[in-house]
């Protein structure tokens, strides 16, 4: 049991950490994919030094509120990264919440998130929130048809139940997932901000979502509200990883499986961040209006692998 | 679960999903030269999906499909496609006469409504692969549903091509494929076919100077 | 042997044709092969009636019974008669300036190839060959039909290609269902499809496979029928191909794709252990038929273009012919067979008048088409007889058909006689008072240079007229076997 809880501490810990080395992977691989020369990949550690060491301004009739929501996202995300299998499974922790709340968990971050956007009352701040709002609203019920379709086939909700199910009972290819992970691929870039929903870089009006809400955070604020993006990220990858390429997340109480647990977290997070900034160059950016579309999609394709499994795994 | 398929047959169900998923990719396909890209890549599926359950049950004439559909709706097909779609300047984005997201729900209610129909005969089928009976059919659906929602003369021809595979898919799964004469026949119709069209895209492009059958909508009931 | 002639001839004549058939004489090859393919058919007939069913080939590969030797008589008699008519006509479009030597060549194998894949659709023993050969059919004639290569016969053939495309695919999904069935009990490969191996073992197949089957038959096949509402592309095909191509896929190609769908009737009747034909495929039939009388005749009354209006006709007598089939028994589906045979050579003649008529006027516009008995009084009297003939008045065959329908369905189905008797009313009114200034009207138009091919009319006429009078036994005892063979 204690094992459990210093492995449980150790994972969270990890993932708080280890996020913004992710972060900056990404970043480093897309710059040279665009043929830049490429930030180092600390850079995103050296950000959030710089911003912790400034002065914070925040506006005069700012609320309670705007104050306290980074902190409480930052929460959400520790949690979720807590929750979602990463190193190893089973951990004490996961029974606290299954995939639903997980979805739960991320979707009070971004209600505190867009409630703060709004408290100031500048238009960009209640732009970004209105549109986060829309990209959520529809990207939600995809991600829980993901979870969905993992969850008939391990008859389970529980995380690890279902890492358990895919990775360490006998190999089963499953064509369900299939278009379960086209649809998580889809959702994850709309929730974390990615092209082709949301560009990280811009901050062109016509265009940003998530930049538009955090406009008025400096400093400190500012520093968590960019940690927290990092594990957000990172918790998506592990979630995905979790989900769709389970092979490797040591089963429970294998302490002697945990070395080659994290060399295999290691390489398939540097593969899958690749990955992603290589589907970020490839992929334009789509208008505003089309993101109904593509997350429209992500959903009937959720859907679809229910209806899949229904089909062909029953 | 009770999954107890060896794995030749998992990847067969796994190419029928496949399928299926390029069913609806087409669906949402605004630029020709894109379905055309599809396009192949479902005869490739459908391609080795018949070449596996060729060789996991022996049956000999079913190499001669697969290979038959490698060579036509991989290779020559695609590839004629892509030099009239060259030669005739057509690729742009279309957008389908039905929008897309409502597309793609008519294509979900389409799926749901082939799972159903097929249910019942999937169960009397003594084939290992009987269950992608209902992706074939959905598929089949599906093409059906983009001929519909598409003006352009190619994006037609192409559902109607890709109609054709989900009925080789359903033979297939259904039946281990059809009589080698018959396949032979339909193949020879559908390159016939083909042939056909290519001298029609030019004629039609000759007097309307546009590939758009928005123009040809004289011909109606007044 | 002599189904091979039957055969082997059309296609060795497409082959000829499509290379040295831009001679000057290509009519009259054309017309030779026909011939030809007429006399084998003959010998063919002779044989049947003389031997009985007879299987060729194989494992059985071609199959005649009296219900498809007397298509495949037809089938090469109106082949025979367009040619005649045809050699004419094309050579005064060509004149026109409307068609070139390389068009003609393009026509006249064409021309042979449909007519050999319609036939071989018809013999073959098969039901995936038949599929292969309908589509075959099918793709033969896109060409013709856009052979003006005007804007509207361009879309005409486009339509006609997607829309019997879609259809033949549904058909193809219903061929793999009825394999599906077949194998489980004929075992897999070749001999599974084979009609006579299917039929023999009918009551064994799984119904509700069948009945899948059949509603993708019936409407696959159905869409080449012209069965309402799937029959847009036939007043389009008809109104823009050349007339010849009108002739022949009315008075055939509806015929030859009806046929694949009764073939699969029999099958599915004999699975769901339908006594005397009633049943679902039966219902399903009569519905379709129903339907397409009756949206036919409504829609025959707005038509101005000539073509077209006989073309909806066309729909109208599959829908009467198919509605007849749907009722099964002896009697209705004697009286389908007749009016199957009335309608074809009722149909084609008319559109032999009606090709004459329009070249002599320029348009296919009925307002532009008068007084046919002051300019061309033979062309008029072709016209206003045929015409006479397909409204059902007797003495003509048409008459005899249609009242044995009528009759029958007044006695099993009389919910149906109101819309039958409405919908051939309303047909009647409609194409007479159409027809009649277009033959008896005022007009100052000028001679027709050439002398019309209208034998090929008169003989039609004068079958169709025979028929009516009197039928001779031999035909009568024919007709019976072949409606026993209906599930009569």
């Amino acid at each position: 049991m204690t094992t459990g809880i210093l492995l449980q501490i150790a994972q969270t810990l990890a993932a708080i950490l280890l996020a913004p080395l992710l972060m900056g992977w990404v970043n480093q691989c897309r710059a040279w994919l665009q043929g830049r020369s490429a930030p180092p990949i600390t850079q995103p550690y050296r950000t959030l030094r710089k911003l912790f060491h400034k002065d914070a301004v925040i506006a005069h009739n700012a609320s309670p509120l705007f104050r306290f929501a980074p902190y409480m996202v930052f929460a959400c995300m520790a949690l979720a990264a807590g929750l979602v299998p990463t190193i190893a499974n089973d951990l004490p922790f996961s029974p606290a919440a299954d995939a639903i709340a997980l979805v739960g968990v991320f979707a009070l971050a971004r209600v505190f998130l867009a409630l703060a956007a709004m408290d100031i009352g500048t238009s960009f701040g209640t732009l970004g929130a209105r549109r986060e709002m829309l990209v959520a609203f529809l990207a939600e019920p995809a991600l829980l048809m993901v979870f969905f379709t993992a969850s008939l086939i391990s008859q389970s909700t529980e995380l690890p139940t279902i890492v358990e199910t895919l990775a360490h009972k006998e190999f089963v290819l499953y064509p369900s997932m299939a278009f379960a992970a086209v649809a998580f691929w889809m959702v994850s870039t709309a929730e974390n901000a990615r092209i082709p929903v949301d560009n990280p870089t811009t901050h062109l009006e016509l265009t940003m979502i998530h930049e538009a809400m955090i406009l008025e955070y400096s400093a400190r604020h500012l520093a968590l509200i960019e940690w927290a993006v990092a594990l957000k990220l990172f918790t998506y990858s592990a979630l995905g990883i979790a989900l769709f390429l389970p092979w490797g997340i040591a089963p429970q109480g294998e302490l002697n499986a945990l070395p080659l647990a994290v060399l295999a977290l290691v390489a398939k997070m540097a593969v899958g961040g690749a990955a992603l900034s290589l589907l970020e160059a490839i992929s334009a950016k789509v208008r505003l209006f089309r993101a109904p579309e593509f997350l429209g999609t992500a959903f009937l394709l959720g859907v679809l692998g229910m209806l899949i499994h229904f089909l062909l795994e029953v | 679960m009770t999954l107890s398929l060896t794995y030749h047959l998992q990847v067969v169900n796994f190419l029928a999903a496949m399928l299926l998923l390029i069913a609806f990719a087409m669906l949402s396909q605004r630029r020709i030269v894109g379905l055309v890209t599809l396009f192949a890549w479902q005869g490739a599926a459908l391609s080795l999906s018949t070449a596996i359950v060729a060789w996991s049950t022996d049956q000999h004439h079913l190499y001669y499909s697969a290979a038959l559909t490698l060579i036509l709706k991989v290779i020559a097909m695609p590839w004629y496609f892509y030099r009239l779609v060259k030669k005739l300047d057509v690729d742009r984005d279309v957008e389908p006469m039905i929008n897309i997201p409502t597309t793609m729900l008519i294509g979900i209610a389409l799926v749901i409504f082939a799972f159903n129909l097929a249910l019942p005969i999937s169960e009397m089928s003594g084939t290992v692969t009987r269950s992608t009976l209902g992706i074939a059919m959905a598929s089949v659906l599906l093409a059906f549903l983009m001929m519909i929602t598409r003006s352009k003369a190619i994006p037609q021809v192409i559902g109607f091509l890709a109609m054709e595979n989900g009925l080789f898919f359903a033979a297939t799964s259904a039946t281990y494929g059809m009589p080698l004469v018959v396949e032979l026949g339909v193949a020879l119709d559908v390159l016939v076919g083909v042939f056909v069209l290519g001298i029609f895209f030019f004629q039609i492009r000759e007097t309307f100077d546009s590939l758009d059958l928005k123009h040809m909508e004289k011909l109606k009931e007044k | 042997m002599e189904i091979y002639w039957v055969l082997g001839i059309p296609f060795t004549g497409g082959v000829f044709l499509a290379l040295w058939g831009n001679r000057r004489n290509a009519p009259e090859i054309n017309a030779l092969f026909s011939f030809l393919t007429l006399l084998a058919a003959g010998l063919l007939t002779a044989r049947i009636v003389e031997h009985g069913p007879l299987m060729v080939g194989g494992e059985g590969w071609f199959f005649i019974d009296p219900f498809n030797v007397f298509l495949v008589a037809l089938t090469a008699f109106v082949a025979f008669t367009t040619a005649l008519f045809s050699r004419p006509y094309m050579r005064i479009e060509k004149e026109h300036g409307r068609l070139t030597d390389k068009r003609l060549r393009l026509y006249h194998a064409s021309y042979q190839i449909f007519i050999g894949a319609m036939l071989l659709a018809l013999t073959t023993n098969n039901m995936g060959i038949l599929w292969v050969s309908m589509e075959a059919a099918t793709l033969a004639t896109v060409l013709l039909v856009s052979l003006y290569r005007t804007p509207a016969s361009l879309e005409a053939a486009w339509k006609y290609f997607i829309l019997c495309g879609v259809g033949i695919a549904l058909a193809l999904f219903g061929t793999i269902l009825l394999y599906f069935a077949a194998e489980k009990i004929l075992g897999s490969g070749g001999t599974a499809l084979l009609w006579t191996h299917l039929n023999g073992v009918k009551s064994q197949l799984e119904p509700t496979v069948l009945q899948l089957a059949f509603v993708f038959l019936l409407v696959g096949y159905g869409t080449k029928v012209g069965l309402a509402p799937l029959h847009n592309w036939l007043p389009d095909a008809h109104a823009e191909g050349p007339t010849p191509i009108s002739a022949v896929l009315s008075g055939l190609l509806l015929n030859v794709a009806l046929y694949a769908v009764m073939r699969s009737k029999v099958l599915v009747d004999g699975a769901l252990g339908a006594e005397d034909g009633q049943g679902m495929a039966g219902n399903l039939m009569m519905g379709f038929g129903l339907l397409s009388v009756v949206l036919a005749a409504f829609l025959i009354k707005r038509q101005t273009d000539v073509k077209r209006m006989f073309a909806y006709s066309s729909i109208e007598h599959m829908g009467l012919v198919t509605f007849a089939f749907g009722m099964g028994g002896a009697v209705a589906s004697f009286a389908g067979l007749l009016h199957m045979t009335m309608h074809s050579l009722t149909k084609s003649a008319i559109f032999f008048a009606v090709g004459h008529a329009t070249q002599s006027a320029g348009t296919q516009v009925m307002d532009g088409i008068r007084g046919l008995i002051k300019t061309h009084p033979t062309i008029g009297w072709g016209l206003m007889l045929g015409t006479v003939a397909i409204l059902g008045v007797p003495p003509f065959g048409v008459f005899a058909s249609e009242f044995l329908i009528i009759t029958t369905a007044m006695h099993e189905h009389p919910w149906a006689t109101p819309f039958l008797l409405l919908a051939l009313g309303v047909a009647f009114a409609s194409i007479f008072g159409k027809v009649q200034p277009m033959v008896f009207g005022e007009t100052e138009l000028p001679r027709l240079p050439h002398q019309p091919a209208l034998t090929p009319v008169f003989m039609h006429l004068g079958l169709v007229l025979m028929l009516g009078l009197f039928i001779p036994p031999y035909l009568a005892t024919w007709y019976r076997q072949a409606a026993a063979l209906l599930g009569g």
